[in-house]
């Protein structure tokens, strides 16, 4: 992390449930940082005692302000903390209209001087799309809508920290597309920096910019989202299915007539359904471990036209399974790829050995996208 | 025989001489309601959030008056108000000997004997909505003070309702904590339930029928506003 940066600066340790939590991390003030882990490894509850609502022995500093020490017995309330969090379920006030749920932080919030607030409301309600439901009941809302609205309540409390409890857990998968591109709007327009708590590591890895992985209550690793997903050894944790690395591309040429986007990647070529960026713009590009075959020699005659020439850095064999995990460096960039052990043997996959990658599918983030 | 006997030595209805006891009982009734509310909300908060282990204890004292005979707890009332009790000394302030026997007195009884039925439905109201409404205050920057108005109470308002009605309802109807404690002076302690049994020790049935049916009638709206306002929380809120 850089110097001067402002962080959070976090350390917790008590026992919660049947196991002992004892984690300490760090979090620039900036950008989306996600605590990743399985369900029950405590990720909500450091969440919990970062807003103040749980509190387990330790330390918490937001920038320059201490919010917990217990060497000197301190402990600012929660209704004193600049925080806004965004719960799993909406928790809507229901006896309030959608407006005045919007008004309840806002009303409440901390003003610096003294005059304007620094999220405007109706920048908030632009945003999220929610200006038809203001005077509507929370019960007549629907879940994502739900959600958007407790984002936007949480926004206008004017927190200097967001903090994120798996808002999408209890959303069906269109809705989690649907909110999720909100987030990534909302990454882009407003300048808070976020902590978000989720087990889904394809929500995690589409928005985050650092990653820090817990498992039983402690911390396994952290680091930049791209980093930390090429680790093969942390693939127990990041999971096998939806397992993937990120990939930092610029727009080389847009094809009208094919309605496709040429990426370029360190000089290779990358295509993907036309997005609507200009020449020279950055995409990221999340590619899944499962989505990529090698092969030996250029394959010639097929309909995937994703292809990255590269050599194997690394093979990693999954012992009384049936798959080995591969990662493989196409200049400017690595892949991951999940092959059967007898294909590793067959094509006696080695580091060093220069390789084919083919890619199947690619998501790109939107995000990246200004 | 005694019956024809009874029916006809009814001498005229003293219409006039009804309206002190209906005063004196909705007077009773509504300031032991409001009492009630100030001190029940705080005891039912308190039982409906804290984690201390012997706060069934208190619930249990609480809701005592639902089963002990009311003569006992007016006996013991009788005792703690008289000369020699703490009320003897309360009253010793403005210059009275004794708490028994005055209006003061029954809305104290009247306060223990009512407290459960205020207490309880406020309490199962706050537990309903459980912790995250004022989890969510607090992150909003609500202080607890400024959480418990602004969303305890409007999320247990029918809680309130229910507590306040039935508080109302039961002091209207009670009887033998008053007999214990206030006895039959008119005007003073003379409430509803006692004036009937006066009326028909005195073979006074007009009186009684009027004020009996009169009764019977309000405990009827009472239950039926229950049940509307029971309806109304088994309803999605609006």
């Amino acid at each position: 992390m850089t110097d001067g940066q402002p962080i959070l600066d976090a350390a917790f340790a008590g026992r919660i449930g049947s196991f002992d939590l004892n984690i300490a991390f760090q979090a620039p003030l900036s950008g989306v940082t996600a605590l990743f882990g399985a369900s029950g490894c405590g990720k909500t509850t450091i969440l919990r005692c970062i807003a103040g609502l749980h509190r387990l022995p330790g330390r918490l500093t937001v920038g320059s302000r201490p919010w917990q020490d217990d060497t000197q017995g301190l402990f600012r309330p929660p209704h004193k903390r600049r925080v806004g969090y965004v719960f799993q379920e909406a928790s809507l006030f229901p006896h309030l209209s959608v407006r005045r749920n919007l008004d309840y932080g806002a009303r409440r919030a901390p003003r610096d001087n003294g005059d304007r607030p620094a999220i405007a409301f109706d920048q908030v309600v632009d945003l999220l799309r929610i200006e038809h439901l203001l005077d509507r009941a929370p019960a007549k809302l629907s879940g994502g809508e739900r959600q958007r609205v407790a984002v936007g309540r949480a926004l206008l409390s004017e927190p200097r920290l967001l903090l994120m409890d798996e808002p999408l857990s209890a959303l069906d998968r269109s809705t989690k597309d649907e909110i999720l591109s909100y987030f990534e709007l909302l990454h882009q327009e407003l300048n808070i920096p976020i902590l978000y708590v989720s087990h889904d590591i394809a929500e995690v890895t589409r928005l985050a910019d650092r990653l820090v992985i817990l498992s039983r209550g402690g911390k396994v690793a952290e680091g930049p989202v791209g980093d930390i997903l090429e680790r093969l050894d942390l693939q127990p944790l990041t999971g096998r299915f939806e397992a993937g690395v990120m990939l930092t591309t610029q727009v080389k040429a847009q094809d009208a007539a094919f309605n496709l986007t040429r990426l370029d990647l360190n000089g290779q070529t990358l295509t993907i359904p036309a997005v609507d960026a200009a020449i020279g713009e950055t995409v990221r590009l999340r590619i899944r471990a499962r989505d990529v075959s090698l092969a030996l020699q250029p394959p010639t005659g097929i309909s995937i036209r994703n292809v990255l020439a590269g050599t194997v850095v690394e093979v990693r064999e999954e012992p009384g399974t049936a798959y080995a995990e591969t990662l493989i460096d196409v200049g400017g960039g690595r892949l991951r790829s999940r092959i059967t052990r007898e294909a590793v043997a067959d094509l006696k996959l080695a580091p060093g050995l220069p390789i084919h990658a083919m890619i199947k599918s690619i998501t790109f983030d939107r995000r990246s996208l200004s | 025989m005694a019956w024809a006997s009874l029916r006809k030595s009814n001498p005229m209805p003293d219409l006039d001489g009804l309206w002190s006891p209906i005063r004196l009982t909705l007077e009773l009734a509504a300031v032991t309601t409001v009492a009630l509310l100030i001190i029940g909300t705080p005891i039912a908060w308190w039982l409906a959030r804290s984690k201390a282990r012997w706060k069934e204890v208190v619930a249990a004292v609480v809701a005592l008056p639902l089963v002990l005979p009311p003569t006992v707890l007016g006996f013991y009332l009788l005792v703690a108000m008289g000369p020699d009790g703490p009320g003897g000394w309360i009253a010793g302030l403005w210059g009275e000997r004794s708490l028994a026997f005055t209006f003061e007195g029954l809305v104290i009884g009247s306060v223990f004997y009512s407290m459960p039925f205020v207490v309880q439905p406020i309490r199962n109201a706050f537990e309903a909505f459980g912790d995250r409404p004022m989890e969510v205050a607090a992150t909003l920057h609500a202080s607890p003070w400024d959480a418990f108005w602004s969303v305890a109470v409007p999320l247990a308002r029918p809680g309130f309702l229910t507590g306040a009605v039935l508080g109302f309802a039961h002091t209207v109807g009670e009887f033998g904590v008053v007999l214990m404690i206030g006895g039959n002076i008119p005007g003073e302690t003379k409430v509803l339930s006692v004036a009937i049994y006066d009326y028909v020790e005195t073979l006074r049935w007009t009186e009684a029928h009027i004020l009996a049916g009169g009764l019977l009638v309000f405990a009827f709206v009472v239950i039926l506003t229950m049940t509307l306002i029971e309806k109304r929380i088994g309803r999605p809120q609006p």
